[in-house]
């Protein structure tokens, strides 16, 4: 594998813009120090109630994920020039949702095969012809980006379903602040917390025009699932209602929520509940976590649903392959950011290719997710390989296979002191009716293992603060 | 507010304080057990401890006749007991977790932080000074969370559930601490003369941290019938019966006025309340007994709960 790159310390060993006054303070505090504030740290996120529940790890049921106090910094220029690409990746996304479900242009023009959207589970046939309010499909993205270079910016994933961890990016901020007030006093740093703002405003400017004061409220699958925190806090900082499945239903096609003081209108439901839960008139009749008779109401044009349904289809990791020639289909423009170079094992030269170089190649499955359902080649055992190499010649198509990234590294504080670890970045993206919004900074996550390149929490992954501020 | 919500913060309020009562009840019991009983006889403090956590029943179905540390551990860790103090605070803290939005942090933290503590203390073989140290920080936790809620939460419906769960459940666990004592004590002896029998009435008392309040109201040795009028019609003690429908009152009126309607729970709230303002301790007595008037109050307190229910939380 290639030399990472180390966002602090260039190899002639001076340091990055924007990192001076951090070599300076971690230069100045001792080990001791460290520990007590990361200690200090975590007992603010117990305290706060900040956990997430791992599946399947019964007597774990809520865990905080670690938290790294050193945090990441960006230059306002490199930030600037992110968001460019952030933005024009999310148009471009919102562009060819709204055209798969409308008049599907870009596969009569061949850009895309056909089968890899009409055979994809998360398209969804109940979305064609349907008009939503303002075209917009993807109201709140989270793209997974990792650097590898000064310049070099790849996107991971671009999550259009139900992007989690902003709730992270928020209080990691809210604990950088009561612990280290003077680096924030000393260093003009972007604020993060008008997201809760911005993301209101997102969701009233998508509401059905048939409503002059939109009631918005957050759908959440309940205190099981793993986001519950997340969705409680974000339903507190926008002053919204959380509601569940059972605290809603349709009547004449308007959805109510019930109250004490009777049934309420809503308007716009920022949905955190997967496509196949919301409606099991339509999808899983099984679902006790929707609303019957939620998608007659949506097609009937009285609600918006904030992710809109199907857009699982554009962040679909096969569909990902193709996003250089989306952007340039819908916008004539060349991506700012860049894709992965990706094979697509349902191509069989590309998949002979594949299975004759696992050892250096990250193999994902297409729809998974979490870190799960993957093989990272230069990790991996022989049997890990043999297993995957079966897996992949069963259904090649459920596989996508990538070069080892050398991920950029951050000065980490763990068991031996401070030391580089990967990380990655995902920022949020806010499309409304009016324009695109994005917070300056996003969640950083670090793979705290010494070598990792995984950084999901489910496996060992932390947090950081990122910091955008002027060199 | 959404329905479940309401329904959520009602019974957060009444877990927090039942929680709280078997705290009490355990203290008085522990000490009562402590006062030296004539040889032939058995002592009962862990019987009643049991029947006025309303918790007998279920607990005789499982251990036979109770002993100190079988009824200790039902009462205060005992999984199978859905009222014992750890599940009482389990369900308290699931509950605001699951209204996180309505809470202030103070009370999360409250009530997460109670929740956290508990996992120190294990049920099995637990000597005295560390159960003191348990329900000294059960109290103050419950405290903690009452004066948060007192101090932090904004005047509206969140504000009024919650307290109403609490003085629901309030006024159910004094009527049963007074109903169990006075079945236990008063067959023997319709006076109070001393001996067992004061330490018993002085437990009720207690049970209710109003042994000294006792004695700044009447100024008198303890009487079952003074402690029966302090416990349900002195509208002075937080913990009688009749200043919890004064709350009960209170907090149902300002909904139907932040609603602008009137509904069952108002009037079933009016008419209990009228009925023990119009009473008194010797037309209790007198007319009707103690047991059979203190029955009638636990169906009627408990239909309150259904009115307010089928109202506001379905």
């Amino acid at each position: 594998m290639p030399e990472a790159f180390d966002e602090m310390t260039l190899p002639d060993g001076s340091n990055r813009p924007g990192y001076a006054f951090l070599k300076r303070w971690i230069d100045n505090t001792s080990a001791e120090s460290l520990a007590h504030r990361r200690l200090e740290a975590e007992l603010l996120f117990r305290r706060i109630g900040i956990t997430f529940a791992v599946y399947g790890q019964n007597e774990a049921e809520e865990r905080i994920i670690p938290f790294d106090i050193i945090p990441r910094v960006m230059t306002r220029t490199e930030w600037e020039r992110l968001s460019r690409g952030l933005e024009q990746r999310v148009r471009a996304i919102n562009l060819f949702l709204a055209d798969l479900y409308g008049s599907a242009e870009i596969l009569r023009a061949g850009v895309v095969p056909e089968d890899l959207i009409y055979q994809n589970p998360n398209y969804r046939p109940e979305m064609v012809g349907l008009k939503l309010p303002h075209n917009v499909y993807v109201q709140i993205a989270g793209i997974d980006l990792v650097r590898t270079g000064e310049d070099d910016f790849y996107v991971l994933e671009d999550n259009a379903r139900t992007p989690s961890g902003v709730s992270y990016m928020l209080e990691n901020r809210e604990v950088m602040m009561r612990m280290f007030p003077d680096l924030f006093a000393e260093h003009r740093i972007d604020p993060v917390e008008t997201y809760p703002d911005e993301l209101l405003a997102t969701l009233i400017s998508v509401a059905p025009t048939t409503h002059a004061e939109p009631t918005v409220a957050l759908l959440t699958p309940g205190p099981f699932n793993s986001a519950y925190y997340e969705h409680s806090f974000l339903a507190d900082k926008l002053g919204i209602e959380l509601v569940e499945g059972r605290d809603l239903l349709v009547v004449d096609n308007i959805v109510v929520m019930r109250t004490t003081e009777g049934l309420k209108r809503v308007d716009v439901l920022y949905r955190r509940l997967d496509d196949e839960f919301l409606d099991p008139l339509t999808f899983r009749p099984d679902s006790i976590l929707g609303v019957p008779g939620l998608m007659n109401a949506y097609q009937a044009g009285n609600i918006t649903l904030a992710n809109a349904v199907g857009t699982g289809v554009a962040d679909d990791k096969a569909v990902y392959t193709y996003m250089p020639e989306i952007i340039r289909f819908y916008l004539g423009e060349e991506a700012i950011l860049k894709n992965v170079p990706t094979w697509r094992c349902r191509e069989k030269d590309a998949c002979t290719y594949v299975l004759e170089h696992l050892e250096e190649l990250v193999v994902k499955e297409v729809a998974g997710s979490g870190g799960y359902g993957m093989l990272i080649g230069p990790r991996s055992d022989r049997a890990a390989r043999e297993e995957f190499a079966h897996r992949i010649k069963a259904h090649p198509e459920n596989y996508i296979a990538q070069p080892t990234l050398a991920l950029s590294t951050c000065p980490t504080f763990v068991e031996e002191g401070i030391a580089p670890r990967h990380v990655d970045l995902r920022p949020f993206v806010l499309t409304g009716a009016d324009k695109i919004r994005i917070v300056p900074g996003g969640l950083t996550r670090v793979a705290l293992k010494e070598g990792s390149l995984v950084v999901n929490s489910s496996q060992g992954g932390g947090t950081k603060d990122t910091w955008v501020l002027d060199a | 507010m959404l329905s479940r919500t309401a329904d959520t913060l009602f019974w957060l309020g009444r877990y927090v304080e039942r929680a709280d009562n078997a705290a009490r009840i355990i203290d008085a019991a522990s000490r009562l057990a402590t006062v030296p009983v004539p040889t032939a006889a058995r002592s009962t403090e862990w019987d009643s401890a049991l029947a006025a956590a309303g918790a007998y029943s279920a607990f005789a179905a499982r251990h036979g006749e109770p002993t100190r540390d079988a009824a200790i551990d039902f009462l205060a860790f005992s999984p199978a007991n859905p009222s014992s103090i750890r599940s009482c605070l389990e369900t308290a803290r699931n509950n605001a977790r699951s209204v996180r939005t309505a809470l202030t942090a103070e009370m999360w933290e409250a009530i997460n932080g109670a929740w956290m503590e508990l996992k120190r203390f294990d049920g099995a073989m637990m000597d005295r000074q560390t159960l003191n140290e348990f329900l000294s920080g059960v109290k103050e936790a419950c405290l903690r969370f009452d004066g948060s809620a007192y101090r932090t939460m904004l005047r509206n419906d969140v504000y009024y559930f919650l307290r109403l769960g609490f003085y629901l459940e309030r006024a159910d666990n004094t009527a049963r601490i007074l109903d169990v004592k006075y079945n236990v004590l008063l067959p023997h002896e319709s006076n109070v003369g001393g001996g067992l029998d004061y330490f018993h009435w002085a437990s009720i008392l207690r049970s209710v941290s109003a042994l000294t309040a006792y004695r700044w109201v009447y100024h008198d040795s303890l009487k079952p019938w003074l402690i029966a009028d302090l416990l349900i019609l002195n509208e002075q003690l937080p913990r009688s019966i009749s200043s919890c429908y004064g709350n009960l009152a209170t907090y149902l009126d300002e909904l139907s006025q932040a609603y602008g309607r009137q509904g069952p729970s108002q009037r079933t709230a009016r008419s209990i309340r009228t009925r023990i303002q119009n009473t008194s301790i010797s037309e209790i007595f007198q007319r009707r007994g103690l047991h059979e008037f203190l029955t009638e109050f636990i169906a009627d307190n408990a239909r309150l709960g259904e009115a307010i229910a089928e109202q506001y939380l379905a």
